[in-house]
């Protein structure tokens, strides 16, 4: 077996809420090699950051609860580390950027000082720190993600700058001492559309660069698809589609995926699309079958009682959906591609 | 931080302090109760009358030019009796409010922070129980426990004190502990003494100094309670609620021998209040 960089295997996070657990992340999966870029999409409470703190732990213990799954960084389960080897990793390995730039920042100290709380916590090299060199590595990250007069910015408050800067902050904190992967949770949703577009290049710029791995949460296709090598499709809790991003979007499958896409509004198009009928379905008494087919326009029997698996359909293009494994008959699709042109 | 931005800082900080004239006010009489306790022997005429020291040829004076608020049923002088009684009083302010703000609000982030775990409980409990004692009550008890004196007024108003920090900071502290900059503090990896001391009790800590500045007027009013009933500072050493008990016994044809204190107390805690409210405008955030 080759060794991934990280490794979730049949994750399932819970909440514990008063009517029971919801069922928050079933069962996924994903991998990640060195230097790679992957993309998470998926719509609002679909489980995307829920996994992501899973792999982290920075989860309430006390609410979540996590039954069954591995999460290997490098051959090492996470779940099962202890709290200063987890705190080792949070230090050196894996950095995390979030949705709210704002509220990620302490209020009460400036800029530089968070700065250098990061660089002193991640002691790469022992090599003991002095305020001077601190600065200069500080400045540097600053000057990375493209903020002018970056001494000035030491000194200021966060309230002192905007949201963009202040996600940009973010994301030199995040990059200030090298990371093997570094977890990007929607950074551009606090921001507007010109903002947004600003650090998702900056983002992949410097990812590149620094040779990072990359996750990539995002509920916008538009983004992951600019950005990153594979894109996971969730839908509730469950991974419903992986490819690579250019086969994605040339041969969506997933009837989820379909209907991400037919929500991008194109510029040729009619106004505004359907969408997708309905909503994320209740996580405390989920279907036992696909989690999908309340809303899913093709829905047959089969689909409200038995979960689909991860169906490899070509090279590097898996799908969990029924429509393509064997026992869904050619007649089924006749059917449908009648009822598509109808 | 530079000087120059020091300065900048502080001209901003006095600007808040200083819009509402109150507090002008409220600092200069802070300032001069302060002054007035630290040179007592220098500003009072008759500096040995706050000890042990009879004349009964002046005494029960009405207030006169040599005596400018009277004098006792032994001849002392009651305005040197009073600028003691302010030593007395702030000092108990400072030890009280030294040792039961530091354990209250540490005793409150632990609880905060470790938010619905036994840590939480047992603090908050504990700090229930003594919230819900009348305060003045739980003094009594204790003082009168122990042997009357200052120290043991002291250690009374302490004990009743650090509850009502630990509430404050408990209730700041678990709403910050969701707050996303502690949840990125623990995802750099920081060590749990970083996010108590260095995310959490900072953003704290103006509330607490507002609190501590509103709190200076109830400590001394709570101390002359004490002293009132006897149980504060004893005889002859002179304390505001002694002297007025002492006096209130002659009214009212002794009237300054109550009416003088009474209104010094009156004045000092106005004073604290108003200074403090100044605090808590220059503390806010904004301009």
């Amino acid at each position: 077996m080759n060794e991934h960089l990280l490794d979730i295997r049949n994750l399932k996070t819970w909440y514990r809420t008063y009517q029971g657990y919801a069922q928050v992340v079933d069962g996924v999966n994903l991998t990640i090699d060195a230097g790679k870029k992957i993309g998470i999409v998926g719509e609002s409470g679909c489980g995307k950051t829920t996994t992501m703190k899973s792999v982290l732990r920075v989860l309430d213990e006390r609410k979540a609860y996590l039954p069954e799954g591995e999460i290997l960084f490098k051959n090492q389960n996470i779940l099962k580390m202890r709290e200063t080897e987890l705190q080792q990793i949070r230090r050196k390995n894996i950095s995390m950027i979030s949705q709210e730039p704002s509220a990620a920042l302490n209020p009460v100290f400036t800029v530089g000082q968070q700065i250098f709380d990061v660089i002193s916590y991640s002691k790469q090299d022992d090599t003991a720190k002095n305020k001077k060199e601190l600065t200069d590595i500080a400045i540097k990250a600053i000057r990375d993600v493209f903020i002018p007069d970056p001494e000035r910015i030491l000194e200021c408050y966060p309230h002192q700058l905007s949201g963009g800067m202040k996600q940009r902050i973010c994301i030199a904190m995040a990059l200030v001492t090298p990371r093997e992967l570094l977890i990007a949770d929607e950074p551009g949703t606090a921001l507007d559309v010109t903002i947004q577009d600003q650090i998702h290049r900056l983002l992949r710029a410097l990812v590149d660069e620094k040779q990072t791995a990359l996750i990539m949460i995002t509920h916008s296709l538009g983004v992951v698809r600019e950005l990153v090598d594979q894109i996971y499709v969730m839908y509730a809790g469950n991974i419903v589609e992986v490819a690579t991003t250019n086969e994605l979007f040339k041969n969506p499958l997933h009837p989820y995926t379909r209907g991400l896409m037919d929500c991008v509004p194109r510029l040729s198009g009619g106004g505004i699309s359907a969408g997708i009928y309905g909503y994320v379905p209740d996580y405390v008494h989920p279907t036992p079958g696909c989690r999908f087919s309340p809303r899913c326009p093709y829905v047959k029997e089969i689909c409200r009682v038995q979960k689909p698996l991860m169906l490899e359909v070509s090279e590097g293009h898996t799908v969990a959906c029924f429509r393509y494994t064997d026992s869904f008959t050619e007649q089924h699709r006749q059917e449908e591609s009648i009822g598509e042109r109808a | 931080m530079t000087k120059a931005q020091l300065k900048e800082d502080l001209r901003l900080y006095w600007y808040k302090f200083s819009r509402n004239k109150l507090s002008v006010v409220g600092l200069c009489i802070v300032l001069l109760s302060i002054l007035c306790a630290i040179f007592a022997e220098i500003i009072t005429p008759y500096p040995q009358h706050a000890k042990e020291f009879v004349d009964f040829n002046q005494a029960s004076l009405a207030p006169c030019r040599a005596f400018i608020c009277g004098t006792d049923i032994f001849g002392r002088d009651i305005f040197t009796r009073l600028i003691f009684s302010c030593r007395g009083a702030l000092s108990m302010t400072v030890v009280v409010l030294s040792i039961s703000v530091p354990i209250g609000v540490f005793l409150g982030l632990i609880a905060g922070y470790y938010h619905g775990t036994w840590a939480d409980t047992i603090i908050m409990r504990t700090a229930d129980v003594f919230l819900s004692l009348p305060s003045l009550m739980l003094a009594m008890a204790i003082a009168a426990v122990l042997k009357p004196g200052m120290r043991s007024s002291m250690i009374a108003v302490t004990a009743m004190w650090w509850p009502w920090y630990t509430r404050q900071v408990y209730g700041m502290a678990s709403s910050l502990r969701n707050e996303y900059f502690v949840k990125n503090a623990e995802l750099i990896g920081a060590s749990r003494l970083h996010i108590l001391f260095r995310e959490i009790l900072p953003n704290c800590l103006s509330s607490v100094f507002t609190k501590m500045a509103l709190d200076v007027g109830w400590v001394i009013l709570i101390g002359a309670s004490l002293s009132f009933v006897g149980l504060g500072e004893q005889p002859p050493t002179p304390a505001f609620g002694q002297m007025i008990s002492e006096g209130a016994r002659y009214m009212p044809d002794l009237w300054w021998m109550t009416v003088f204190p009474a209104l010094a107390i009156a004045f000092i805690i106005l004073g604290f209040n108003f200074f403090g409210d100044g605090i808590r405008d220059m503390l806010e955030r904004g301009r």
